[in-house]
């Protein structure tokens, strides 16, 4: 058996129809494979015939993790999985858990996590464009957008004392409360940034190479978006106007004003443009809490009956019980820290869709949690968008599904 | 030894530590130039302004491992930076550099340019065949196809430089243009200089056409597996490059060494300032634009291009032989 497939493997090596396929391995440690993500690509030339995304480089158990560590000290993994926007995961978490819990937010602490949820996405788009710009090779964009976004974690450290991730929503609310410093910082902020976007608008908006690189590149029907599960400004740049913020508002987002940018191609370059017009939305829903803020100035930030930080693993409850001796003695009954049941969160984060769903047991820990993060679905979507583009055009791919490996990987 | 040897070899002496001091300088000019036009600092750690990075970088690259891993194929991995590196200064030879300092004063000299430029080409995908990896190859495969489709655009529009002074030599074309009424070849012939700028930048793999080396798609293209002086050999030659094509079209377009007036006592004046002025526009073009797709970039050469230079040159002899 084995001799009969040699042979017919040499007489197809030896025939001239037969051609090896040239593999190539693209990652994990590759410049533009941002982070870890490894691409097994059979190509004919340039061009890809086939891409097989290899996942698994930052797999570090969040799940699992979460099954073993109290509902606040869950919210800091959060931090870890989208590292670039961590206050969207923050507030996702936050979500879910407090449907457990019962609990009702503060209005200024919703106002508060809207803000920092918008400057998530700012930083993250930031940070999109500078990678994507730079894949595509405009290296000035990328340090024009890290100034910017230098700027915007310099805000995020005077907030809550971290750069990147921030844990600063907590479960039931925020744990702290803005300073007029901060207030001030925003204001400048946001005054100055529609000068700063317009400025990156010109180095690429109607550059004839970044339009050649962009338009019509990696083409995504209304009705292909959906089927490949893709969200967030992917699944807009496709001209499906869905939007967690506005179909199921969390947070203040039903106070605020804002538009749903939406495409009309599908391209790379749609997307592109996608995700401009949500840095000004952004902006704008921002400048929109800060002014309410005002309204609501000295109200609490946290929730009453919010969990301590600690969550105590086990609530006693006094009981009397018969005693033959001393008559009767109090004993503890064990009684349930947290509601049991079920909870489901979804937000729209900057990547796309991000849902977070947790099983209580009555204990101070999730019995189980489960996430589900746009930046795997979208890798999963990189086979069906790549074949027969060039190696190029896969870059510019990758770049605009705006991938997070640890969004990915958990 | 005669006089005329000594002096030929002073002279050659003379130009190539020249030649070697402005590549050095120009990859701190290049630094500084886009740290500036990106908001950063720049090198500045070294000597005061970080004036002596570059000294410091050679250094640091001589003393590192010269990693030759043993998949290649040794003896060429060896040449192929060396050949590179060659055919890329021995350009410098036959650009006339003052009235009477050229290394080099050959009849033909514009072709044995473009001929060199050509075997720089041997460099590159050799380099991509012997590493025996395949970023390398297909950077190699890339520059290769590069480098020989924009030869082509690059040989029509000088060739109309030819034709207009009548010469081969580069002597020659420079004299030839100051006897015209706007003492440059810029004017009459705007179109050859596009067409000459164009493919300048792609035939040194330079942003916009740095394709080969497209560190984002290709790690580092056909050199990726290089470390070390060899690494540097090629950097070395991509600058020589730069600095053989900045002189080709200061001489071919700009009127070479001559000024609008004369600057006594310091030599290679205006020679100097028109290839400082090329070699910023490189900087600059590296700063701003994004970088063509391998299709894309043929398309650009051989659809446009090479037409617009052919018509060019056409033009351009039926205006010739009309007057």
């Amino acid at each position: 058996m084995s001799t009969t497939l040699i042979e017919i493997t040499s007489k197809q090596r030896n025939s001239n129809s037969w051609e090896e396929p040239f593999f190539i391995n693209m990652g994990p440690q590759h410049p533009s494979t941002h982070g870890v993500l490894r691409l097994v690509l059979e190509l004919e030339g340039e061009t890809i015939v086939h891409c097989d995304p290899r996942i698994g480089y930052l797999h570090r158990g969040v799940e699992k993790l979460a099954e073993n560590l109290n509902y606040n000290q869950t919210v800091v993994l959060s931090d870890r999985l989208d590292y670039i926007a961590s206050a969207a995961n923050n507030v996702a978490f936050c979500l879910a858990f407090e449907k457990l819990f019962g609990l009702e937010v503060p209005r200024r602490a919703k106002l508060l996590r809207t803000i920092v949820g918008e400057m998530a996405r700012i930083s993250s788009h930031l940070l999109w464009l500078a990678t994507h710009a730079l894949d595509i090779g405009a290296m000035t964009v990328f340090l024009y957008c890290f100034r910017d976004r230098e700027w915007l974690l310099n805000i995020f450290e005077k907030i809550c004392g971290a750069r990147l991730t921030h844990s600063y929503v907590r479960v039931g609310g925020v744990r702290l409360d803005f300073t007029q410093e901060i207030i001030d910082e925003l204001y400048k902020f946001t005054e100055e940034f529609p000068n700063r976007i317009l400025e990156y608008e010109t180095l690429i908006d109607v550059n004839r190479i970044w339009l050649k690189r962009t338009i019509d590149i990696a083409v995504v029907t209304a009705e292909k978006a959906i089927n490949l599960g893709l969200t967030g400004p992917v699944l807009r740049g496709s001209g499906v106007p869905y939007d967690v913020r506005k179909f199921r508002p969390y947070d203040a987002y039903s106070e605020v004003e804002f538009e749903v940018p939406v495409g009309e191609r599908g391209d790379t370059y749609d997307r592109y443009k996608v995700r401009m017009k949500e840095l000004r939305q952004s902006n704008w829903i921002i400048r929109q809490c800060l002014d309410k803020l005002a309204e609501t100035k000295g109200e609490p930030v946290l929730a009453e009956g919010a969990p301590d930080l600690l969550i105590p693993e086990k609530i006693k409850e006094p009981e009397p019980k018969p005693h033959p001796k001393k008559g009767f003695i109090f004993t503890g009954k064990e009684v349930d820290v947290v509601p049991p049941g079920e909870a489901f969160a979804s937000i729209e984060s900057p990547k796309g869709e991000l849902a977070v769903y947790v099983v209580s047991d009555g204990s101070n820990k999730p019995w189980r949690l489960r996430i589900r993060t746009p930046s795997f679905v979208h890798i999963s979507a990189i086979p069906e968008l790549s074949r027969g583009y060039m190696i190029a055009d896969l870059i510019a791919i990758i770049g605009t599904l705006d991938v997070v490996l640890g969004d990915c990987d958990r | 030894m005669d006089f005329n040897s000594l002096y030929i070899i002073l002279s050659a002496l003379v130009l190539f530590l020249l030649a070697m001091f402005h590549v050095a300088y120009l990859t701190y000019a290049e630094r500084k130039i886009i740290a500036r036009m990106q908001q950063r600092l720049g090198p500045n750690r070294v000597g005061p302004r970080g004036i002596l990075q570059p000294i410091a970088d050679v250094l640091k690259l001589i003393q590192k491992e010269d990693i030759i891993h043993p998949g290649v194929d040794k003896p060429v991995f060896v040449m192929a930076p060396l050949i590179s590196l060659v055919c890329a200064a021995s350009g410098l030879a036959f650009i006339p550099l003052w009235e009477n300092f050229v290394l080099s004063n050959l009849n033909v000299g514009l072709l044995f340019i473009l001929a060199l430029s050509s075997l720089s080409a041997y460099g590159v995908i050799l380099s991509g065949w012997a590493s025996n990896s395949r970023y390398s190859f297909l950077g190699a495969l890339r520059a290769s196809a590069q480098v020989i489709s924009y030869e082509i655009a690059m040989s029509l529009s000088l060739l109309s430089v030819v034709l207009m002074a009548g010469s081969f030599n580069l002597q020659d074309i420079v004299k030839a243009q100051l006897s015209t009424p706007y003492k440059v070849y810029l004017i009459p012939q705007i179109v050859a200089f596009f067409v000459f700028m164009v493919s300048a930048l792609a035939e040194t793999n330079r942003v916009p056409f740095d394709l080969p080396e497209a560190e984002t798609e290709l790690v580092a293209g056909y050199f990726t597996e290089y470390s070390g002086i060899r690494f540097a050999l090629f950097y070395l030659a991509e600058y020589f490059g730069m600095i053989v094509m900045s002189a080709l079209a200061v001489t071919c377009f700009l009127g070479g060494y001559a000024g609008p007036f004369e600057i006594p006592g310091i030599p290679f004046f205006w020679f100097l300032i028109k290839i400082y002025a090329f070699l910023f526009f490189y900087i600059w073009v590296r700063a701003t634009l994004p970088r063509y797709r391998y299709d894309q970039l043929m398309g650009l050469g051989w659809k446009v291009l090479i037409p617009l230079s052919l018509l060019n040159l056409l033009v351009t002899a039926f205006i010739k032989l009309l007057i």
